[in-house]
């Protein structure tokens, strides 16, 4: 049970927010579009559990919704990254040091070079501010983890005597790839995902924090934390609690990531102790 | 070494070179023509054909390239759309308050995550372990531009240390510039000091599981003679590489968190300068951020290779 306990916490706060998320679609407290000044700045409170902002709406509501956001955003950024990067990491590692190869690893490596919430806000601000370009400025920076992850354990795979076993039976490379690289990558992928998961979730909430993520009405938590900036000397839990909710899915996410590789890597575990 | 060091430099330039291609044909896609953007909605086309051509937006993209890249090297960033100031200029008044930033917060985070990084490796399983391995793991999941606000409501408003924000200038001395950029550099060091404390701790735990580790213990060397003497220098090797990659970090971070502390750096030009369309100045802070983030591994890379010979012939 012991070693198990970052998996087990990791899940637990991860679930808490996908609950929150899925849940809101169903229902919601209060109407986030519902308006009600007389209301505003309440701190948290029997009727508004986590208090309202400045134009009163209901802080757990749209905590509830941007939860929504947050996630749809950063899984998407990853759904880019690995549907792009896997393929080209598996086809850069059946040509080892071939020209394919080459340009799928220089590339790699050119776009690991650029700082990536600079070109992040710089796609975001020059093509508009939205959470679908939001998406693609932060999965187009997946793309290389991914690719590299894949090729490198690809390329100790093609090593291993089933695969040499399926290529002297007459299979293809792009055949062995899918069924039999592919399927052995997945622990790994798994792993990188909930990772890459979560920094898509700090991405995003940086990138709605300058303004150049979801737009309003849609509420995300980086919105709610620069809406809260200027109150923050007298309506503290205005960015308290947006700020709380990203740190508990991003360590949730974390702790789940660690506890993944642990239990599904029982090698890495003996070396890491 | 000689030959590694002429194949990097190759290789810098070349990722440099495309680095340029890809940065202004991301801006030339753009939607959004500047000129037009600086005129107006009730514009006529003839000043806007006028504005186009006084900016030089009419030649045939590949000589915009050319003379954007030409000028790069020569020092010359070009003139901006809006403040019809010179680039090159602006960037260097603006790098006065970036540049610091960064290692400010790239000092404060290498001189916090070391000790903690050693004490937890050397404390390890203890609680004194754990404790580090929890808070190093609060560290990073806390988004820096949340706990830069965090400060700014403790020490700027509650306790009145610094200030919110903004930035006092040089001028008035080295102590008061410092004070601006102490928030924003805190901010900016600590998911950074939580992920080098723990690549330290696990570089250095591996390195005393080695085996001249142990041949030193058996020579009678103590614990910490190990530790300080053999562990410490063979653990750098992969926290060099954080330290290099924590840059481009940092002065990524920096464009945000010189939001939140209003200061006028390179973050804010990048900023005020897109929502003005002044496309070639977010062209050449971008440009200019790239070759920094890219010279730093270069730089990184030679290091390597003069202290790891076997780092010279690839993987």
């Amino acid at each position: 049970m012991r070693q198990y306990r970052s998996l087990i916490i990791g899940t637990f706060l991860s679930l808490i927010v996908l609950i929150a998320a899925t849940f809101s679609f169903v229902w919601i407290p209060y109407d986030i579009m519902q308006l009600s000044i007389p209301d505003k700045l309440q701190t948290p409170n029997w009727d508004h559990f986590l208090g309202t902002d400045h134009f009163g709406r209901d802080i757990l509501s749209m905590i509830m919704v941007g939860a929504r956001t947050s996630l749809a955003v950063a899984l998407l950024a990853v759904g880019i990254g690995m549907g792009i990067g896997v393929p080209l990491g598996l086809a850069a590692a059946t040509r080892r040091g071939a020209f394919l190869d080459e340009v799928i690893m220089r590339t790699n490596d050119l776009i690991f070079a650029f700082p990536s919430l600079v070109i992040a806000i710089l796609i975001t601000a020059l093509f508009g501010a939205g959470a679908m370009n939001a998406i693609i400025a932060i999965g187009i920076f997946n793309i290389p983890v991914f690719a590299r992850v894949s090729r490198g354990a690809a390329l100790s795979l093609w090593q291993k005597e089933f695969i040499l076993a399926a290529r002297v039976s007459g299979k293809s490379k792009l055949r062995i790839s899918v069924e039999h690289i592919l399927p052995n990558l997945t622990n790994l992928l798994i792993v990188q995902g909930t990772i890459q998961f979560s920094l898509g979730i700090l991405a995003e909430a940086g990138l709605s924090y300058v303004g150049l993520g979801a737009q309003p009405p849609t509420p995300s938590w980086g919105r709610m934390l620069a809406d809260a900036q200027t109150m923050v000397s007298f309506a503290p839990h205005l960015a308290l609690i947006p700020g709380s909710a990203i740190i508990l899915t991003v360590l949730g996410l974390n702790l789940m990531g660690d506890g993944l590789r642990d239990a599904l890597d029982p090698k890495l575990r003996k070396s890491r102790q | 070494m000689l030959q590694y060091a002429f194949k990097r430099a190759l290789s810098l330039c070349l990722s440099l070179c495309l680095a340029s291609v890809v940065i202004f044909a991301v801006v030339e896609i753009a939607p959004g023509d500047p000129a037009s953007f600086m005129l107006g909605i009730n514009a006529q086309p003839d000043t806007i054909a006028a504005l186009r051509a006084e900016l030089g937006l009419d030649q045939g993209k590949f000589v915009r390239y050319l003379e954007w890249t030409g000028g790069m090297l020569r020092g010359d960033f070009g003139t901006s759309y809006t403040y019809r100031s010179s680039i090159t200029d602006m960037i260097a008044e603006r790098m006065w308050i970036s540049l610091p930033l960064a290692l400010y917060a790239l000092a404060l985070s290498t001189l916090i995550a070391f000790p903690v990084g050693l004490y937890a490796a050397s404390t390890r399983g203890a609680p004194g372990d754990v404790a580090v391995m929890g808070v190093t793991q609060l560290g990073i999941a806390i988004p820096n531009f949340w706990f830069a606000m965090l400060l700014v409501m403790i020490f700027a408003i509650k306790l009145r240390w610094f200030s919110a924000g903004g930035f006092a200038g040089w001028d008035d001395g080295l102590f008061i510039g410092v004070k601006s950029l102490t928030l924003p550099a805190i901010a900016l060091a600590l998911p950074q000091a939580s992920i080098l404390s723990r690549v330290m701790r696990s570089a250095l735990i591996e390195t005393l599981s080695e085996d001249y580790i142990r041949t030193a213990r058996a020579k009678g060397l103590s614990r910490q003679a190990v530790l300080w003497r053999h562990a410490l220098r063979n653990a750098m090797i992969p926290v060099l590489t954080i330290i290099g990659l924590q840059f481009s970090f940092l002065m990524a971070g920096a464009i945000i968190i010189e939001q939140v502390f209003f200061l006028p750096g390179l973050g804010r030009l990048v900023f005020q300068a897109i929502t003005q369309r002044d496309l070639i100045v977010v062209e050449s802070v971008v440009m200019l951020l790239v070759f920094a983030v890219i010279s730093v591994n270069f730089i990184i890379d030679l290091a390597y290779a003069a202290v790891d010979p076997r780092l010279r012939h690839g993987p």
